[in-house]
């Protein structure tokens, strides 16, 4: 499947739950951005690597709140340790979605170790994470994001959906998101 | 006082309850207390770069995030601060054991020792050194100014600050 479907899935799946879904750098999040902008998409434009630490900040901070993460192989293999710290501090409402191209496709589509058979499924099930489901038709996709698991790896295609890149500035970003991240705070005071 | 009560009650005047951290050999009095606080969350983190986003996280839901770690931490986490912290306008407060200065032991610790003051400055993020009667003070304000400022914010505790000079 193009990495965009499994993106349009996974944000259909978010909208359901009226969940946090925090979007990696570089062209997951425009595609997301593209495919379907809610003010709970929070688009990473820097940080590389730490898609799954926001998620699971905000994920233990919101514990009745459902949070998805969409990241990547590249994203993922340069903040390995992410995988160990999820394995003993996720709560139930987080769940991370590595979407494996096998590239930096953002880049060029530099092929990752994974391209060479590092197999994310293992180092996940390694670290002790106990829930991890890998998907790899498109079709298995929507019921895996609607289940219990805690890491779900989806191999998807190499490449890029022609989609511009996202028209809101950061402070955009980030006010829209606190405002629905915290909903009960009271309109007109600060967000601090 | 103690030192390590002394960051602590800092914290605690400040609000701060989501904690990531890295150990230093002289953060670990400090890192019992908050690991022992019902009221912190305390994520121990594999590198500090991780805990960066943690706190990112955490603060966007309505928490008031800190960092604890050695200054080697603060190399390890110099892009997410200024990509991330800097970038959306989100705070942080940073507890940092900073080694390498009088009295270090450890070789490998002098080049970022020396390095700190100035990765800091050059990133402008506000930087405070307490003297050990003011910590609890400096603590709660720095985080003061790091909510007012929606950025980072580092404390710096060097070896004559633990050794309660």
């Amino acid at each position: 499947m193009k990495r965009i479907e499994a993106i349009a899935l996974a944000a259909e799946a978010a909208a359901a739950q009226n969940a946090l879904l925090v979007g990696n750098i570089g062209f997951p999040s425009r595609e997301l951005f593209s495919v379907r902008d809610r003010p709970e998409n929070f688009y990473m434009l820097g940080s590389m690597g730490l898609a799954s630490s926001i998620g699971l900040g905000l994920a233990l901070s919101c514990a009745e709140r459902k949070v998805m993460v969409l990241d990547g192989d590249g994203s993922v293999l340069m903040n390995m340790g992410t995988l160990a710290t999820i394995a003993h501090h996720a709560p139930e409402n987080y769940l991370l979605v590595i979407l494996d191209n096998c590239c930096y496709g953002s880049t060029g589509s530099q092929p990752t170790c994974t391209f060479l058979g590092t197999d994310l499924f293992a180092l996940a099930k390694a670290a002790g994470v106990k829930k991890v489901r890998l998907v790899e038709r498109a079709e298995d996709l929507a019921p895996a994001l609607l289940g219990h698991e805690v890491v779900v790896i989806v191999k998807v295609g190499e490449g890029n959906a022609p989609v511009p890149i996202i028209g809101l500035s950061p402070e955009e970003i980030i006010e829209r998101f606190i405002r629905r991240a915290r909903p009960a705070l009271p309109s007109g005071k600060s967000r601090l | 006082m103690n030192p390590s009560l002394a960051v602590y009650q800092g914290m605690k005047r400040a609000g701060i309850n989501f904690v990531t951290s890295v150990p230093c050999v002289n953060l670990q009095e400090l890192l019992a207390l908050v690991g022992g606080d019902p009221e912190i969350i305390h994520v121990p983190v594999t590198r500090e770069e991780e805990g960066v986003g943690l706190c990112a996280g955490a603060w966007m839901a309505g928490r008031r995030p800190a960092l604890l770690m050695q200054n080697s931490g603060l190399g390890n986490s110099i892009n997410s601060l200024a990509s991330l912290n800097i970038l959306y306008g989100i705070p942080l407060l940073m507890i940092i054991s900073h080694r390498g200065g009088v009295g270090e032991s450890m070789v490998g610790q002098v080049p970022m020792g020396r390095l700190t003051v100035p990765l800091l400055d050059a990133m402008t993020i506000p930087h405070f050194e307490p003297q050990q009667g003011e910590a609890e003070e400096t603590v709660a304000q720095a985080w003061s100014q790091a909510a007012a400022a929606c950025r980072p914010v580092a404390v710096l505790l060097d070896l004559e600050f633990w050794r309660g000079r």
